[in-house]
């Protein structure tokens, strides 16, 4: 356990996030969204997590969680920092925080929404180096255009401003500002979905030769299957706020262990018509994380289900090494994956 | 292809939308044909002029846009099944975009399914009274009759109690229903062509292929073809028969989705297929990205309109227009590489 703990960049133990819901002139609190409910998970230094699921599964809600960009209602983060080791993120003091947080970036989805257009590309990739290291002038100039030539924009372009850029490129600014501050994790939102098919590959390449030359940890928060098998080491699966699988991805592609992820993998649709097309279509809808069904939340969908599904809520277990699943019946059932 | 098959020819369409910055080719050579109950997927990027040429086909292109060129050959059919007796062929592009002909084609022979579905709803009328409204416009019908018919539709795509979702707000719907809606109401007038601009885009995967199953199931019984237009390749595989690749405005290649992704000669569908990342591939390659970005609209490269980004770029690209060839039987592309003895170019890179 020792060995492992080393290599862990963050651990996250037991993460909850309940969004109220409110009602009537008192608002008064009536019940919960369970955004993300007990959620455990742990990232090594150097490597990938893809964190994937459908939307509302709180994938996007864990992310931001982890940076402490929304406030977590329980649950432990565990951030090795550079200078004090392990830290606790939700304990930490503003000070601390910012301190910390440093060394924690995120990337976000909508290179459209996420870049203030009042701001130029010296501005706005600049400021977390005004606003933590008070650099300014020459020398601030000078570190913005190295890290606008790190992901590939001439710094020729530092006086301009956002709109001036295509979808891809404002992508690469978000990068940039991201990486202004030497950050050894990052949370990456989903970089490529509001990209075009072209360009997606480029930022995935992009990401890719950032991580290997500046030793990045990545937490990689996306819903599609074949990026996340391109880019992670190992993938997290959410359904209705909870982990229901963990696994390298060199494991969970061709031996899934939850019915969940076996069907979300089946229904990628496949970029050659020779395929075989046996599909797992499940039936009815993702579950209403205010108001979930009993024992597994995947019972209502899933073609195993039994009794024991309908009653008893399963936990996360390691079945096999470093291959996490909470399905009852994991065992004795055997899943198709992808090749 | 026997041209009995045929249900519409687009032919050369142009679509310009003449603006303060200068004109947008939005659809700038836009060539193939639909068949009858069959399924032709439109693929390209965003800005590429897929959307355009669908609006064009129904004739609501937004103002200031208007078709500059083309011919929109729809066949209509008698219904007699068994001789399928051609009663006439009608030029949508010279139809009054405001008169009855296009009217009485629109929702009715021609129908509509959009990507949005929440904004494409009307947020205050009940799903059922949408769904009534197309049905009485297009058929002498009494509004309980069509209340029947729409709770008929609704069963058919699947929506669950259809007899209490017709009464309905889309706003409470999840986004799946809201898109099988769309779908009942696109098919309540039983069209002969549907034309489905990126349905499965705003969904989960597992909606998606709720939906994509749906079309097909679909298809099969009530036999309409399908006009669908996408982004993603792999949607692509699973339900054309047929594709066509847009670029900048211009239908670059066309041909049957076996071929096209066996065997595409147009170096943008080439080089689109290797930039994919794959479910099935192994982690950690590089993905072969298309080099530079979508031009600008307003500045578009002169001659082929991808040879800064083509790989096997000749010296005549940026100069000559390449023509639209037919380079094997049914395999229609749009560059200079296939035209003998026309232009010079990059053959032997």
């Amino acid at each position: 356990m020792a060995e492992r703990q080393d290599k862990r960049l963050l651990e996250v133990s037991n993460l909850r996030k309940y969004f109220p819901i409110k009602k009537g002139f008192f608002r008064k609190t009536v019940g919960n969204v369970k955004a993300v409910d007990d959620v455990s998970f742990y990232v090594n230094e150097g490597e990938t997590l893809g964190l994937v699921g459908e939307s509302g599964c709180g994938k996007t809600t864990t992310g931001r969680c982890v940076l402490r960009a929304i406030e977590p209602t329980e649950g432990d983060i565990r951030f090795r920092d550079q200078r004090d080791g392990w830290v606790n993120i939700r304990e930490l003091d503003m000070t601390e925080l910012n301190r910390v947080r440093q060394q924690m970036q995120i990337i976000f989805q909508d290179p459209y929404s996420s870049l203030n257009p009042r701001m130029t590309l010296l501005e706005l990739v600049g400021e977390p180096l005004v606003i933590n290291q008070g650099m300014r002038g020459r020398a601030l100039e000078e570190r913005v255009a190295e890290l606008l030539r790190s992901v590939g924009l001439r710094p020729e372009y530092l006086r301009r401003y956002p709109h001036a850029f295509s979808g891809g490129q404002r992508q690469r600014i978000g990068v940039a500002r991201a990486l202004a501050l030497n950050p050894r994790f990052i949370v990456c939102d989903e970089p490529v979905s509001a990209l075009d098919v072209s360009v997606q590959a480029q930022i995935l390449n992009l990401l890719r030769e950032l991580q290997g030359s500046f030793g990045l940890t990545y937490l990689f928060v996306a819903h599609d299957l074949s990026v996340v098998r391109h880019l992670a080491d190992r993938v997290a699966v959410m359904y209705v706020g909870k982990l229901v699988e963990m696994a390298g991805t060199d494991e969970i592609y061709p031996h899934p262990l939850h019915p969940y992820t076996e069907a979300l993998m089946s229904a990628v649709p496949r970029p050659d018509p020779r395929a075989t097309k046996q599909r797992i279509v499940l039936e009815g809808e993702v579950a209403d994380p205010a108001n979930p069904p009993s024992g597994c939340y995947f019972h209502p969908r899933c073609r195993y289900a039994q009794e024991v599904c309908r009653v008893e809520t399963p936990v996360l277990r390691e079945l096999s090494p470093e291959h996490f699943v909470s399905c009852h019946r994991a065992e004795e059932l055997s899943l198709t994956g992808v090749l | 292809m026997a041209a009995d098959r045929v249900l519409l020819e687009v032919k050369g369409l142009k679509t310009f939308f003449p603006l303060d910055e200068g004109t947008v080719r939005a659809v700038d050579g836009a060539d193939f044909t639909i068949e009858r109950g069959k399924t032709l997927a439109v693929v390209g990027e965003s800005g590429c002029g897929k959307s355009v040429t669908a609006q064009s086909i129904l004739r609501i292109v937004p103002p200031p846009g208007r078709i500059i060129e083309g011919e929109l050959l729809y066949h209509r059919y008698s219904n007699d099944e068994e001789s399928f007796a051609m009663a006439d062929v009608i030029d949508l592009a010279t139809l009054n975009p405001k008169g009855p002909e296009i009217r009485a084609i629109r929702g009715n022979e021609i129908a509509m399914v959009f990507q949005e579905p929440m904004t494409s709803l009307s947020p205050v009328h009940t799903m059922g009274n949408q769904i009534m409204e197309t049905i009485m416009l297009h058929q002498k019908v009494s509004k309980a009759e069509a209340r029947e018919r729409a709770i008929e539709m609704l069963d058919r795509v699947g929506m669950p109690r259809p007899s209490v979702t017709v009464d309905a707000y889309p706003f409470e719907l999840s986004g799946g229903m809201r898109q099988r809606g769309m779908i009942a109401m696109a098919l309540s007038c039983r069209p002969s062509l549907l034309i489905a601009d990126e349905p499965t885009t705003a969904l989960d995967v597992t909606t998606a292929a709720q939906i994509l199953d749906l079309m097909r199931q679909l298809q099969e019984e009530m036999g309409m073809a399908i006009h669908y237009i996408t982004h993603d390749l792999g949607v692509v595989a699973e339900i054309a028969d047929k594709a066509v690749v847009m670029y900048l405005g211009k239908v670059v290649e066309q041909a049957d989705v076996d071929t096209l992704y066996y065997n595409p000669l147009h170096p943008y569908t080439q080089a689109l297929l290797r930039s994919i990342p794959r479910i099935t591939e192994d982690r950690r390659q590089w993905l072969e990205a298309i080099k530079g970005m979508v031009p600008d609209p307003y500045n578009l490269p002169s001659g082929c309109p991808f040879h800064p980004r083509c790989l096997r770029v000749g010296p005549d690209c940026s100069h000559i227009d390449p023509p639209w060839i037919e380079a094997e039987p049914g395999h229609w592309v749009r560059c200079c590489q296939y035209d003998d003895g026309q232009c010079n170019t990059g053959r032997q890179a």
